[in-house]
């Protein structure tokens, strides 16, 4: 990768006393196992990551999400084959969302990975793999991209997977590869206690193109504490297009934080879709960093919350070159006492003319306790740009309400047809319907527990 | 043959009493116009039968298939036969007209078997494109969002294109006529008329008589001051729109001060 003009990223590490930590250790093992490079980035990772404390409110990025009820020292890192002692996977989460069939499907469990691939695609030259496997075979592809799209020392949920990741993909395809079939993974966490670590890389060459879904799920309900921490890192060459599509289902008792990030170079594209129903508490910063000119991406957010979760999604839209465009539109609905922060940058760098960024976030708050904030903001640098935003926090309205009652529809399904209403722009811009019905199941599923 | 029976009305808004006492009766297949000056209960009278919350009922029953609907919310009298045409309809964006009607019509289904599975896809369209064939809509309407970005006269066929989808047997239409050029005025009132052919009572609320050049009623009604003071036949929207509601008023009023 070429170097990349300096970005001003908000401050998301932390410098304050150690009250309570991780009770983590830097396993020798996953040291020796590994190529020179490997060990040396989680080396330094692990230093960062003992500088660090646990972020507190008295931070900027964290001013919203309070993690003084976390009990970090009660978390264990899950024991090679664990996953076999542990719930199944649902058949369900293991459907392809994208169409009839995957070109590729990688899972990740506790202590453990399976990968299928289809062997044309091995042909071309397309690498999809677990990580430790990507560690074995693949260490020069990994050289290209760990640590160079997020760096460890961003944060202490940056450092932390970066040091320890027991769970990782590497999709990497060559040069003009356009890979036809999506390409599937996910992170199956069961387990009351365990603390999954992950790494997600990936590496598109120029004019390459994939699509790439990626799911983390848990069972609903399990009681004791449970973390994930997160890295992603992609990044787009030139001409390449990205189509990256996340979801987040985590189990109600899942703490959940990342990093991610996409770089994305001259006339690369990225299409980011991002779903998110689960988890207690997460918080997310996802960055679209468009270094090359004409580079391009789309940021498509879903949330619902209910209960007592706590949702804290943090998104930057870099713009380092010029004429490039940027599209953001997160849109959530809450129900019960859950909370909603998203807080979103547009930045555009001295020199970066001729740019349209664009953002946009709408809150739908069902119940009278729930909240949430909408925190839109734009830094520009540069003299020549066409750059826009929005943000609403709103309730449903009552005459429409009623106007769907006096047409015999019932209350809650008049809300729900409301709810759905309002995130049918997010589903437009969804081409998977697989994915879309997975969103309008988790409407669905929310409204009616709540009703009931 | 049913009918909707309104006896002794009353209702206030905010504490202040808009309708006194008002009784109508309604049967099947009869058109009944209520007509009268700005401010005078009409659309009070319109919401009130649909059961909008924001209307409080002091005093009086609506007696419909033996039973008093004020007693029921606005789905339920939706699903019992009756429907209101709003005077402004309202948007509800990201939701297509076909996925709300038939929403509404499977509510319909439910609310009869609690097993029904729904209209099928094929077969709801099949019914939608027929209904609109008729208010000669383009079938694209269909995909639109519901009253987003319509026209005010989109709006009114929209409501007739429910009215005849959803098949009322007491049809309440709020100043349908309001906002319409000629030419969208003909094509609902055509609407109205090949709905209204036997099956539906129709309670037309207008402001003006044009609308009854089109719709013919077969009484027709005036209200003032929250209780209807003057009711005839199709000639009194004649000698309204030829005499204004004046006459009507100095009547009235003469009548109560006397």
């Amino acid at each position: 990768m070429t170097a990349m003009p300096q970005v001003v990223i908000r401050k998301k590490g932390s410098q304050g006393p150690i009250a309570q930590d991780f009770a983590f250790h830097l396993d020798g093992t996953n040291l020796s196992k590994t190529s020179e490079f490997v060990a040396a980035y989680r080396q330094n990772a692990w230093k960062v990551y003992e500088s660090l404390s646990i972020p507190t409110t008295k931070e900027e990025a964290w001013r919203r999400t309070d993690l003084s009820n976390l009990n970090p020292g009660n978390f264990k890192l899950p024991e090679v084959d664990q996953y076999k002692s542990l719930d199944k996977i649902p058949e369900k989460l293991l459907q392809p969302l994208t169409g009839e069939t995957h070109g590729g499907q990688v899972v990740l469990m506790a202590g453990g990975a399976k990968t299928i691939l289809d062997p044309a695609l091995t042909a071309q030259g397309v690498i999809f793999t677990d990580l430790s496997t990507a560690e074995k075979n693949h260490p020069d592809i990994l050289k290209k991209v760990m640590g160079k799209v997020v760096q460890p020392s961003e944060g202490k949920f940056a450092a932390l997977p970066a040091a320890l990741a027991q769970n990782g993909v590497l999709l990497y395809v060559p040069r003009g590869v356009v890979v036809e079939q999506p390409v599937h993974s996910l992170l199956w966490g069961p387990g009351a206690g365990l603390a999954y670590l992950s790494h997600i890389l990936v590496y598109l060459e120029e004019d390459a193109a994939v699509t790439y879904v990626h799911e983390a799920a848990s069972p609903t309900q399990e009681g004791e504490q449970k973390l994930h921490a997160g890295l992603v890192e992609l990044y787009v060459g030139p001409r390449a297009q990205l189509r990256w599509v996340e979801l987040q289902s985590w189990g109600e008792n899942v703490w959940n934080f990342s990093h991610e990030r996409v770089k994305v170079a001259e006339d690369g594209n990225i299409d980011w879709v991002f779903g998110a129903v689960g988890s207690h508490v997460t918080k997310n910063f996802s960055d679209l960093e468009l270094t090359g000119s004409g580079s391009s991406g789309r940021m498509s957010g879903f949330y619902f919350t209910d209960r007592d979760q706590h949702l804290d999604h943090d998104t930057q839209q870099n713009h380092l070159a010029p004429h490039t465009t940027s599209d953001l539109l997160f849109k959530g609905a809450l129900l019960g006492k859950s909370r909603s922060v998203w807080q979103g940058m547009i930045y555009v760098a001295p020199g970066a003319d001729k740019i349209d960024g664009f953002q946009a976030n709408r809150n739908l708050v069902l119940s009278e306790g729930a909240r949430a904030d909408s925190i839109p903001g734009l830094e520009i640098l540069a003299d020549d740009v066409r750059c826009s935003h929005g943000a609403t926090v709103g309730r449903i309205d009552q005459d429409q309400v009623f106007y769907l009652l006096s047409r015999g529809i019932p209350g809650i399904e008049a809300e729900r047809l409301i709810v759905e209403g309002f995130f049918d722009p997010i589903m437009q811009r969804i081409p998977f319907e697989g994915v879309r019905q997975r969103f309008q199941n988790a409407i669905h599923n929310k409204m009616e527990s709540y009703q009931g | 043959m049913s009918e909707l029976v309104i006896q002794n009305l009353h209702i206030n808004i905010g504490g202040k009493e808009i309708v006194k006492g008002l009784n109508l009766t309604i049967r099947q297949g009869e058109v009944h116009a209520i007509m009268g000056p700005n401010g005078t209960g009409k659309s009070t009278l319109a919401y009130t039968l649909m059961g909008h919350p924001a209307y409080e009922v002091t005093a009086g029953t609506v007696i419909f298939k033996e039973r008093n609907i004020l007693d029921m919310t606005a789905d339920e009298r939706s699903r019992l036969g009756i429907f209101l045409a709003f005077q402004y309809p309202v948007a509800i964006p990201g939701v297509t007209v076909a996925n709300f009607l038939r929403t509404a019509l499977n509510a319909r289904r439910r609310a009869v078997n609690p097993e029904d599975k729904g209209i099928s896809i094929p077969e709801f369209r099949k019914l939608l494109k027929k209904e609109m064939d008729i208010l000669r809509m383009d079938h694209a309407f269909a995909g639109r969002y519901l009253n987003d970005g319509f026209s005010g006269g989109e709006k009114k066929r929209a409501e007739i294109l429910q009215m005849a989808t959803l098949k009322p047997e007491i049809a309440i239409l709020d100043e349908t006529d309001s906002g319409l050029d000629i030419d969208a005025l003909r094509i609902v009132s055509e609407g109205v008329n090949t709905l209204s052919g036997g099956d539906v009572g129709v309670l037309l609320i207008t402001h003006y008589q044009r609308i009854l050049n089109y719709i013919k009623p077969d009484f027709v009604h005036v209200i003032m001051g929250g209780k209807i003071v003057e009711s005839g036949g199709p000639d009194l929207a004649l000698h309204l729109e030829e005499r204004g509601y004046e006459w009507i008023r100095e009547k009235y009023e003469n009548g109560i001060t006397v």
